[in-house]
C-alpha cells in the first residue's frame, strides 16, 4: 500500500501538464512559486510563500479537473509540497521520527519533505501497522491514542524544519485542519488575478455574501471630523460702570442729529446676495362659497277703509214654517224628544239645580267657629276731657248715611233732688249733644247745644241733618246740622288744625279754626204744651204714614219724616208735627221772620220755635184703676222704610191725588205746611195700637185712635186694653225685633222678656233674674235671634235664642262703671260696630265678632220657628191652667159631694169574709174559663164548687 | 191645535219654563215661542253649539250620536235635543216661580 502511495506521490508531479511546475518542480527552486505570484500583495515571509504555494496548487488543481478527462490523478506529493502550514492551526501533535521511520514512511528529511514541502499524507492503517511491527520501537506510539481515534483515512504530517514545535516532525490531529492546510482559502487579493486569467472562461458561481466583521479602513476620522463640537475655549467679556453712576438723575434733552458726528447710524439697504434665490413654489388655497344675492320687494299700499258686513238671519215664511211644523217629520221628531224635554224639566222641579252647596256648606261651618274669635274686640274709645267727662251719657245714635260717626247726648250725674239744689250750677253749663268721627277720637266734632240735659234724640232718617231731641224739661229741641255736613263728611284731626295754627302768624290765629262748633238749636217747644217730665223716648215716625189729630195713620205724600212721636213720665205720649203750621203769618211778621238770626241758626224751623204744639196727645190711664201709666218708652208697629203692606194704597192714593189734580204744595226745606188730613182716608193695615213700657214695669198695649167716649162723650182715645206687670224695675228697652216686626223685646229690672203682639196671654219667654241689674238692651241688626243687653256693673251679655235661652252665649266686661246705652250698628258688610256708653261719659266702639253678626243659613225660620212653638206653649199652658182649674172645681166639688153623703155602714166580721169568698169563686171561675180557652184544661162536666 | 202644538204647549206649561224653539238642520227657526231677535240668535248659536258638540260625540265614537245637551248657566238652563233634520231647544230658568 506504502508503494502504491509512493508511486502515486511520484506519479503525480510527473504528470503534472503545467509547464511552469515542471520546470520549476524537480530542481526544488524555492524561488520558481515566488515568481509566478507576481502580485505585490502576498505577504512576507513564510506564510506569504505558503500561500503562494497554495495558490499554485489550486491552480494546478485547477487544471487537473480541466483535464481530467485525458490525465490521470495529480501528483499528490506535488500536491503536498505547495502551501505552507498556517500560523493558527493549533490541532498539532509534535512527534519524532527516527531516520529509520523515515525511511519506511518515504519522508525523509530534506529528502522527501524539506523546507518548502513540508507535507506528507501518512495513511492511518500504515501508521496502525508500523505500530504493531515494530511496537514500542515505532516512533508513532506516543501518538498511538490519537492515530486510533483518527476519523479520516490519512493524516497530514508535516515536517517541521525549524522544530518550531520542538520536534522534527508534527502530526495534524483533525481533518479540518488538514483541509485547510491542503486546501487553503483563495486571497483576496486573487480577483486581480482573476481579471487576468479571465479569459480563461472562469464561470463564477454565485456564493451569497455572508457578514463579516467590520475592518476599520480610516472612515471612522472622517466622521470624527465632521461632526460638531467646541472647538476653541468660550470668551468671557466683562462690562461694568462706575457706581456712583447708578440711580443718578437722569436729565433727557431734545437734540439735533446732526449736531454731534456720530449722532445717529445709518442702515442703508443693499442687496443681499444670500436672498437671490428663486422662487420655485408658492402656496395657493382656493375656497368654495356660495353665491347670493340682496332683494327686496314691497307690497301696494292700498288706502285703508271701513268695511262692514251686515248680516240677516235667515228666515222661513210663514207658509214655510206653517208647512214645516205641520210635516209630519217635525211631528215625529218632537214627538221623540219631548220625553227627554220632560224628564230634563222634572229634575229641575225636584232638585234645585242652582243651590249652591259648597256657600251653604261653608255658612254652616262658621257656625262652629272658633272661640277665640267670638268676643267683642275695642274698636274706639271716645271721651272729652271738658264736655262728657264725669257725665253720663243718656242716648246714642248713629249717623243713619255718614259712617263712621256717632252722636251721644250727655248729662249730670245728678238725682233730681240734687237738681234742684244745684239749679243755679247746672243752669250755667249748657247741655251738649257730642257727634263725634272715627277720625279724631279725642276731639269732637261738632257739639249741639240744648236748653236743658237732653235724655233721648234721633236723627230725622230721611234728612239726617235734622236731629229731635228731648229734654229733661218736657219739652222737644230740633236741630240743623247741614251747614256743618262739610265738616263731619271731612272730619279735620286736631293734630292737622294745630299745625296749621302754628303756620299762622302769630296773634292772628282764627281762634274759630280751632273751636268746636257749637250748635245752637233751631226750635223749641212751647213749655205749655209739651210734656211736663223728662222725655225719655223721641221718635221719627216713618215717612211713609203721617198721623193725624184723630190718631189715625194717613199717607204721607211728601214722602220724608216730618212727624215725631215722644213719651215722657207724664202718662203722655205726643205726637209732633215739623211743618209749618196752616196758619198764614201777617206780613209784618213774615218780615220779622225773615232777618237772619244773631246766633247764626238756620231759620228751617223759625216757625216752630217756642210756640210748637203736638199734633196728638195720648193719655194713658190704667184700664182698671184711677192710676196712670208712666211710660219710659214706646214703639209702634211701622218702621222706616218698610212700607210693602201698605204699597198698593200708597200707590192708589198717589193715582188719586194726581187725578184729581192737587197740586204737591211746595215745601220750604222738605217741611211744608201740614195739610188738613181730614178728606184723607187712614190706610189700612196700619195699627194705631202700640206698646208702651212703664217705670213700675209694666208694659202695656194702647190705642192712639181718638174716639168719643160714650160715658163722658169727650174725645178720647180708648184705655190700653192689656197691660202686665212683667218687670221688677223701669222698662228701658221696648224694641221690636228687626227681623219680625210683632216681636218685642223688653228690658227692665233684673229681666227680660220677649213678647209677642197681640199675644195677651204674656211673654213668650222670659228670663229669670240675672246678679245685676239690667241697664241697656238692643237686638242685633243682622241676626234675628241675637240681642245684647248691658248690666249695671259694666257688662255686655249676648244673647243668642239659638244658642240657649237660660244664659247669655257671651258676657265681656266693657268698663267699669254702669253701661247706660247700648247701640249695635253695621258698618259695612264685613263689620258691624256696638256704641256702648256708660256713666263715666265715655263711649266705646266694640267691634262684633263675625259669628255674632252674621247669621247663618236659615236663622230667621229657625228663630220664626221657636216663637210659634213658645207661642203654642203659651196657649197650651193657659189652656191647662183653665182645664186644671175646672179639673180642681171638679175635684172640690166631688169631695163636697162625698163629704156630704151619708158615711157607709159599718161591716162586720161575717160579711168581709162573705165578700172575700165571693171574690175568690168569682177568680176561680175566671181562671177555669181562661184555662179551657187556652186548652190546657178539658172541660168538665161540672165543676166542683170548692169550699 | 195640531198635535205638535199641543205637545209644546205641555213644555211651555212647565215650571220656569221661558221658551221653546224648533230649528232646521241650518239653523233657521221653524217655530218659536220668544220674540224674533232671541230666536234667531238662539237658533244660530245652538245650532253652532249642538253640531259641534255631536261631532265631538262622533269623533270618540262613530257609532255613538248626540241625543240631548243641557247647558246649565247662572241664570237659565238650555236644554237641546238635537236630531238629523230638526233641534228642538228649550229654555228653562228654574228657580223663576
Amino acid at each position: 500500500m506504502a508503494d502504491e502511495n509512493n508511486e502515486g506521490g511520484e506519479e503525480k508531479p510527473s504528470r503534472t501538464s503545467s509547464a511552469k511546475s515542471k520546470s520549476g518542480s524537480k530542481p526544488g527552486t524555492p524561488k520558481t512559486p515566488r515568481s509566478r505570484a507576481g502580485s505585490g500583495r502576498s505577504g512576507s515571509g513564510r506564510a506569504g510563500s505558503a500561500k503562494a504555494k497554495d495558490k499554485a496548487k489550486k491552480d494546478d488543481e485547477e487544471k487537473t479537473e480541466e483535464e481530467k478527462p485525458t490525465d490521470a490523478p495529480a501528483d499528490a506529493a506535488e500536491k503536498l509540497s505547495a502551501p505552507p502550514v498556517p500560523d493558527d492551526i493549533t490541532d498539532i501533535m509534535a512527534i519524532f521520527l527516527a531516520s529509520k521511520s523515515q525511511e519506511l514512511f518515504e519522508c525523509r528529511a530534506d529528502e522527501d519533505v524539506t523546507s518548502d514541502h513540508p507535507y506528507k499524507l501518512l495513511k492511518k492503517e500504515d501508521i496502525i501497522q508500523d505500530m504493531k511491527t515494530r511496537a514500542a520501537v515505532s516512533d508513532f506510539s506516543p501518538a498511538k491514542q490519537l492515530v486510533m481515534d483518527y476519523p479520516g483515512e490519512e493524516l497530514l504530517l508535516v515536517y517541521d524544519y525549524d522544530f518550531k514545535h520542538g520536534q522534527n516532525f508534527y502530526l495534524i490531529t483533525t481533518e479540518e485542519s488538514k483541509d485547510r492546510i491542503l486546501n487553503p482559502p483563495k486571497a483576496t487579493g486573487e480577483g486581480g488575478e482573476g481579471g487576468v486569467e479571465g479569459e480563461e472562461d472562469q464561470v463564477v458561481e454565485y456564493k451569497p455574501p455572508v457578514p463579516k466583521d467590520w475592518v476599520s479602513y480610516g472612515s471612522e476620522k472622517e466622521i470624527a471630523e465632521e461632526a460638531f463640537g467646541e472647538t476653541r475655549p468660550k470668551k468671557v467679556f466683562k462690562i461694568a460702570r462706575p457706581r456712583r453712576e447708578f440711580g443718578a438723575p437722569v436729565n433727557f434733552t431734545d437734540r439735533d442729529v446732526k449736531d454731534v458726528k456720530d449722532g445717529y447710524v445709518e442702515c442703508t439697504p443693499y442687496d443681499d446676495k444670500n436672498y437671490s434665490l428663486h422662487l420655485l413654489e408658492l402656496d395657493k388655497a382656493t375656497q368654495a362659497i356660495a353665491t347670493w344675492k340682496d332683494c327686496s320687494s314691497q307690497t301696494d299700499w292700498k288706502y285703508p277703509r271701513n268695511a262692514v258686513t251686515q248680516y240677516q238671519p235667515r228666515e222661513f215664511t210663514e207658509e214655510e214654517k206653517e208647512k214645516l211644523s205641520t210635516s209630519k217629520e217635525v211631528k215625529v221628531f218632537i214627538e221623540g224628544s219631548i220625553p227627554r224635554f220632560e224628564l230634563a224639566l222634572q229634575q229641575n222641579e225636584i232638585v234645585d239645580v242652582f243651590f249652591d252647596d259648597w256657600l251653604a256648606l261653608a255658612s254652616d261651618d262658621a257656625t262652629f267657629g272658633s272661640k277665640s274669635d267670638g268676643h267683642l274686640k275695642e274698636y274706639q274709645s271716645f271721651t272729652d276731657l271738658q264736655f262728657s267727662k264725669d257725665k253720663t251719657i243718656t242716648c246714642i245714635d248713629w249717623h243713619p248715611n255718614l259712617k263712621g260717626v256717632i252722636a251721644v247726648a250727655c248729662s249730670e250725674r245728678l238725682t233730681f233732688d240734687q237738681r234742684v239744689d244745684n239749679a243755679s250750677k247746672t243752669l250755667m253749663t249748657p247741655s251738649l249733644i257730642l257727634i263725634w268721627s272715627f277720625t279724631d277720637p279725642i276731639h269732637p266734632q261738632l257739639l249741639l247745644e240744648a236748653p236743658d240735659d237732653i235724655f233721648s234724640f234721633q236723627f230725622n232718617p230721611s234728612d239726617p241733618n235734622i236731629i229731635a231731641g228731648g229734654c229733661i224739661n218736657g219739652q222737644v229741641v230740633l236741630w240743623d246740622i247741614s251747614q256743618y255736613l262739610d265738616r263731619l263728611k271731612n272730619p279735620r284731626s286736631g293734630g292737622k288744625l294745630k299745625q296749621n295754627s302754628m303756620n299762622a302768624l302769630p296773634g292772628f290765629e282764627d281762634e274759630n279754626a280751632l273751636a268746636i262748633p257749637i250748635i245752637r238749636y233751631c226750635a223749641v217747644s212751647s213749655i205749655e204744651n209739651s210734656h211736663h217730665l223728662s222725655i225719655t223716648d223721641i221718635q221719627w215716625i216713618p215717612d211713609h204714614l203721617e198721623i193725624n189729630r184723630y190718631g189715625l195713620p194717613v199717607f204721607n205724600k211728601h214722602g220724608d219724616c216730618s212727624q215725631i212721636l215722644t213719651c215722657a213720665g207724664d202718662s203722655c205720649v205726643m205726637v209732633w208735627d215739623t211743618r209749618a203750621p196752616k196758619v198764614t203769618l201777617n206780613p209784618l211778621e213774615a218780615k220779622k221772620q225773615d232777618a237772619p238770626h244773631p246766633l247764626g241758626i238756620p231759620a228751617t224751623f223759625k216757625h216752630l220755635d217756642l210756640s210748637w204744639k203736638p199734633v196728638l196727645k195720648v193719655s194713658l190711664p190704667k184700664p182698671d184703676t184711677n192710676g196712670e201709666f208712666a211710660p219710659l218708652k214706646v214703639s209702634i208697629k211701622e218702621r222706616q222704610g218698610d212700607k210693602a203692606h201698605v204699597q198698593k194704597q200708597i200707590e192708589q192714593m198717589e193715582k188719586e191725588a194726581l187725578g184729581g189734580g192737587i197740586r204737591r204744595e211746595s215745601t220750604m226745606g222738605g217741611f211744608g205746611r201740614s195739610r188738613s188730613a181730614k178728606d184723607q182716608k187712614p190706610l189700612e193695615g196700619v195699627t194705631t195700637k202700640f206698646y208702651i213700657s212703664t217705670e213700675d214695669g209694666e208694659v202695656a198695649y194702647a190705642d192712639m185712635k181718638i174716639e168719643k167716649d160714650q160715658d163722658s162723650g169727650k174725645l178720647t182715645n180708648p184705655k190700653p186694653s192689656w197691660y202686665s206687670a212683667l218687670h221688677g224695675g223701669p222698662v228701658h228697652t221696648l224694641q221690636r225685633s228687626f227681623f219680625f216686626k210683632n216681636i218685642i223685646l223688653c228690658v227692665g229690672g233684673w229681666t227680660f222678656s220677649i213678647l209677642k203682639e197681640e199675644n195677651q196671654l204674656g211673654p213668650l219667654l222670659s228670663s229669670c233674674c240675672s246678679q245685676k241689674k239690667y241697664t241697656a238692651a238692643h237686638w242685633s241688626p243682622t241676626r234675628p235671634g241675637v240681642f245684647f243687653i248691658a248690666t249695671e256693673e259694666g257688662n255686655v251679655e249676648v244673647w243668642d235664642l239659638l244658642d240657649k235661652t237660660h244664659e247669655p252665649t257671651l258676657t265681656q266686661n266693657i268698663t267699669a262703671c254702669s253701661i247706660t246705652r247700648i247701640f249695635p250698628w253695621q258698618i259695612s258688610s264685613k263689620q258691624q260696630l256696638l256704641a256702648v256708653s256708660d256713666d263715666m261719659g265715655t263711649l266705646h266702639i266694640l267691634e262684633v265678632p263675625w259669628n255674632l253678626r252674621h247669621p247663618s243659613s236659615n236663622e230667621a225660620t229657625s228663630i220664626q220657628n221657636y216663637f210659634e212653638r213658645e207661642e203654642k206653649r203659651l196657649e197650651y199652658y193657659v189652656d191647662r191652667l183653665v182645664f186644671r182649674e175646672k179639673e180642681k172645681r171638679d175635684i172640690d166639688a166631688e169631695e163636697q159631694r162625698i163629704k156630704n153623703a151619708p158615711p157607709p155602714a159599718e161591716e162586720n166580721e161575717d160579711q168581709i169574709q162573705e165578700k172575700m169568698r165571693r171574690e175568690y169563686e168569682a177568680y176561680l171561675q175566671l181562671e177555669n174559663e181562661l184555662l179551657i180557652s187556652l186548652g190546657v184544661k178539658q172541660e168538665e162536666d161540672e165543676p166542683l164548687p170548692e169550699k | 191645535m195640531s198635535e205638535v202644538e199641543e205637545m209644546l204647549k205641555r213644555i211651555q206649561g212647565h215650571k220656569g219654563v221661558i221658551g221653546i224653539i224648533v230649528v232646521n238642520s241650518e239653523g233657521i227657526p221653524i217655530r218659536t215661542t220668544l220674540d224674533n231677535s232671541t230666536t234667531v240668535q238662539y237658533a244660530g248659536l245652538i245650532h253652532q253649539l249642538s253640531n259641534k258638540a255631536r261631532s265631538v260625540v262622533r269623533d270618540i265614537d262613530p257609532q255613538n250620536d248626540l241625543t240631548f245637551l243641557r247647558i246649565r248657566s247662572k241664570k237659565h238652563e238650555i236644554m237641546v235635543a238635537p236630531d238629523k233634520e230638526y233641534i228642538l231647544i228649550c229654555i228653562q230658568n228654574p228657580s223663576d216661580n
